[in-house]
């Protein structure tokens, strides 16, 4: 059986609402849904960010004189929690994904753009429902992590609130996951090979396969933790003859996937916009791919390096670490085939280049201190300290939000067909990048000479270096200023960037700007080379700012 | 050398190389659905084989389970599997009558499961907190007994939409029936492994 796409009798326009009003619509358009995620998310980064700025605030004095105790820890759980669930998943999967996947493979939507656009509106809502849990009692105060039984003794309609939120955020990533499984699989133009797709693809289709396979446990866990709340059973509280190290295994087995699910999309995201500013194809794409699926299937299997002190048998301790230095292989693989591509390149240090080339340094970084945490007689002095805050926010932050940032200022001129300032872009490259280092450099040095996470006090000779922490923290929050600025500005008085101003080959460059419902006006292109950027081409063409 | 065909140059050609049509994958997005869902009971199983094997059973708790209503469950469950299959041998045949007394003999054994698991609940000797034991006796079988709920009514669904003749599935929109037959044996799947687990083990 077949089913027609080509919508004859009743185009899709004329059933969905058009103009601004399209995006606040349970629209279908694959293109409209990215630029929900990606606008939700960020509104929800501005929030997730302020916390953060709390938090640091909090920091700059030794005593806890900002805010009370309780609301510290409320802070900094609903900064995890929206910066992890509600900013960097939905955007890097969700925003990119939905965006660039139809037009990566050749086709004209999603393969359920019904689901697509209900894994889209369950996020705002959550959103707010864990937001307001901050006002009905306060929210959840154990952490993102919501390790019990810190999680079963704090108050619990705040806990409760926050379960509730996840599972419908797991729920939509689920949905997402099958879409992007589906639509990259089954939905390929034909005479379109999988070896021949954008490397996003691959990225997408390895983090859909994580997401598939590990969000139900975390469900699953979560709905046992609920009983524990509500019910008073004994799943994780040992008072009541239960295991809390059963949660932590269960957890991590999401959670730790999850960090993959937030870099993998950033991986891909930073192998389609290298090769285009750098004029070169993209080095190495077979092992590329090769290194993905190897960091899927061993992302799988690490869980327990967030549990070394956590009673962990030694066999378990050993395995875990070696499955985690090999990690750092395909990890390792992939940053030279950046660097190679960059190699002897005709480099345009625009605005997407700068964030991406941010993104190797403080990937790198970040992946060295993950390497030595992951060996245990460092993890243990170093566990629940800003050490592992730092390495955290070196991946996370200098990883996925650098390439959030790098892959708005490159694909903005195909999302509304304007340029963006490319001088105030990389004056916001400049500041986020001293600012982020600023910030969380000086926090390797904290966590090594033993200052504890996620406390809101501290021992007063740590002093200099928060305050030094909390300015880069400043300079951070004051990086998003040039940022909306440039993107009002331009909505509204920029340059027209026409349909491909990077001269770039893959797909969605090859139709309009914006691109009209269904992606192009007559057939969709073959594209079998997407990185044939070839010398000859190089001279034609200079990539780069018009 | 060029690397893309573009629209311009292929548009003449009379065989339409777009994806203007493309096969079902609605069976495909189910298939990615239901190893998500088992992936959850995988998790609920992961966490009690754990509590099995680590955590020891208080000297004062009680937990007894009595083989015979579990295996008429699980043998009424294996039963209305085979007789979804036939009902959808009948319905290729085009033969609704006959189909739809199959689905509603499907059905019918899909509640008495739940009859039978419900007299389990209220005979066992032990409730939900009363120790680690029950309650994940208690998540499990239930998380499955929503699990059956939600497929007896499906199945009271696709038994009302094969009617003749205002039905709207028949041997020509056979996916909703395919995949609720799909999650019917994902559901006795499950079923049959928690039996092993938390019965017989």
């Amino acid at each position: 059986m077949t089913i027609s796409l080509k919508p004859s009798n009743s185009p899709p326009e004329k059933l969905q609402p058009t103009g601004w009003l399209k995006y606040f619509s349970f629209s279908l358009d694959h293109k409209v849904i990215g630029l929900q995620y990606l606008v939700c998310g960020f509104l929800f980064y501005l929030i997730g960010g302020s916390l953060a700025g709390a938090i640091r605030v909090e920091l700059i004095s030794p005593l806890s004189d900002f805010m009370p105790r309780e609301v510290y820890n409320q802070v900094l759980t609903l900064h995890g929690t929206i910066m992890i669930f509600l900013w960097i998943v939905p955007v890097v999967n969700g925003a990119f994904g939905n965006y660039l996947i139809p037009f990566y493979v050749g086709a004209r939507d999603m393969a359920f753009p019904r689901l697509n656009a209900v894994a889209f509106w369950l996020i705002p809502p959550s959103g707010l429902m864990l937001i307001t849990s901050y006002f009905i009692n306060g929210a959840a105060q154990s952490g993102w992590t919501a390790y019990p039984p810190l999680s079963i003794t704090t108050p619990a309609a705040g806990q409760i609130i926050w379960i509730l939120s996840v599972l419908l955020l797991g729920g939509s990533s689920i949905f997402g996951g099958i879409n992007f499984i589906a639509t990259i699989l089954k939905l390929r133009r034909p005479g379109l090979k999988l070896m021949q797709l954008p490397m996003y693809c691959w990225a997408m289709l390895g983090t859909s396969i994580l997401v598939v396979l590990s969000t139900p446990v975390l469900a699953g866990t979560l709905i046992l933790l609920s009983f524990d709340i509500v019910a008073h059973t004994g799943f994780f509280n040992p008072s009541l003859g239960g295991n809390v190290i059963v949660y932590q295994h269960l957890f991590w087995f999401y959670s730790h996937p999850a960090v993959y699910i937030m870099v993998l999309p950033a991986f891909g995201l930073v192998s389609e916009i290298l090769p285009i500013h750098s004029r070169k194809p993209l080095f190495g794409y077979t092992t590329m791919v090769f290194s993905i699926m190897g960091i899927v299937v061993l992302g799988l299997v690490v869980w327990a390096h967030h549990m070394f002190t956590s009673g962990t048998p030694p066999w378990m301790r050993l395995f875990f670490t070696i499955a985690t230095a090999f990690i750092a292989v395909p990890t390792g693989i992939k940053f030279f085939n950046w660097v190679a591509t960059l190699w002897g390149g005709k480099i345009s240090l625009n605005a997407a280049m700068l964030f991406s080339c941010g993104f190797i340094i403080n990937f790198v970084l970040g992946g060295i201190t993950g390497v030595a945490l992951a060996q245990v007689p460092f993890d243990v002095h170093v566990h629940d300290t800003y050490f592992v805050v730092a390495h955290f926010h070196y991946i996370v932050y200098g990883g996925s939000v650098f390439v959030i940032f790098s892959s708005i200022y490159h694909w903005f001129p195909k999302f509304t067909g304007k340029m963006l300032n490319e001088n105030l872009g990389r004056f916001h490259f400049i500041i986020t990048f001293i600012g982020f280092n600023l910030c969380f450099a000086p926090q390797h040095w904290l966590g090594l000479n033993g200052m504890p996470r996620r406390v809101a006090e501290y021992d007063p000779q740590f002093q200099l270096i928060n305050q030094i922490s909390s300015v880069g923290a400043l300079l951070m929050a004051l990086s998003t200023l040039p940022f909306l600025w440039n993107i009002l500005q331009s909505i509204l008085y920029g340059d027209d960037a026409g349909d491909n101003p990077w001269n770039a080959l893959t797909p969605e460059w090859l139709t309009t700007s914006p691109p009209p419902v269904e992606n192009w006006k007559g057939e969709a292109p073959l594209v079998l080379e997407p990185y044939g950027y070839g010398e000859k081409d190089s001279n034609k063409t200079q990539g780069g700012v018009k | 050398m060029t690397s893309t065909v573009p629209a311009e140059q292929s548009s003449e050609s009379k065989k339409d190389l777009s994806t203007e049509e493309h096969e079902d994958f609605r069976l495909f997005g189910l298939i990615a659905f239901l190893i998500a869902d088992g992936m959850t009971f995988a998790g609920f199983f992961a966490a009690y084989l754990t509590f099995k094997a680590v955590n020891p059973i208080g000297p004062d708790a009680i937990y007894e389970l009595e083989l015979p209503l579990p295996t008429l469950n699980t043998v009424l469950l294996l039963v209305s599997s085979f007789t979804f299959h036939r009902a959808g041998k009948f319905l290729e045949k085009n033969e609704s009558k006959q189909c739809q007394k199959w689905l509603l003999i499907t059905g019918a054994l899909g509640v008495a499961f739940l009859i039978s698991q419900m007299f389990e609940y209220f005979t066992l000797p032990f409730g939900l907190t009363d120790n680690l034991f029950a309650s994940t006796f208690y998540a499990l079988t239930g998380f499955h007994g929503l699990h059956v709920t939600l497929g007896s009514i499906m199945i009271m669904i696709i038994w009302w939409q094969t009617r003749i003749p205002y039905g709207r599935v028949n041997n020509e929109n056979k996916f909703p029936f395919e995949a609720v037959e799909l999650y019917w044996h994902f559901v006795d799947g499950i079923w049959v492994i928690l039996f092993i687990i938390l019965y017989l083990l």
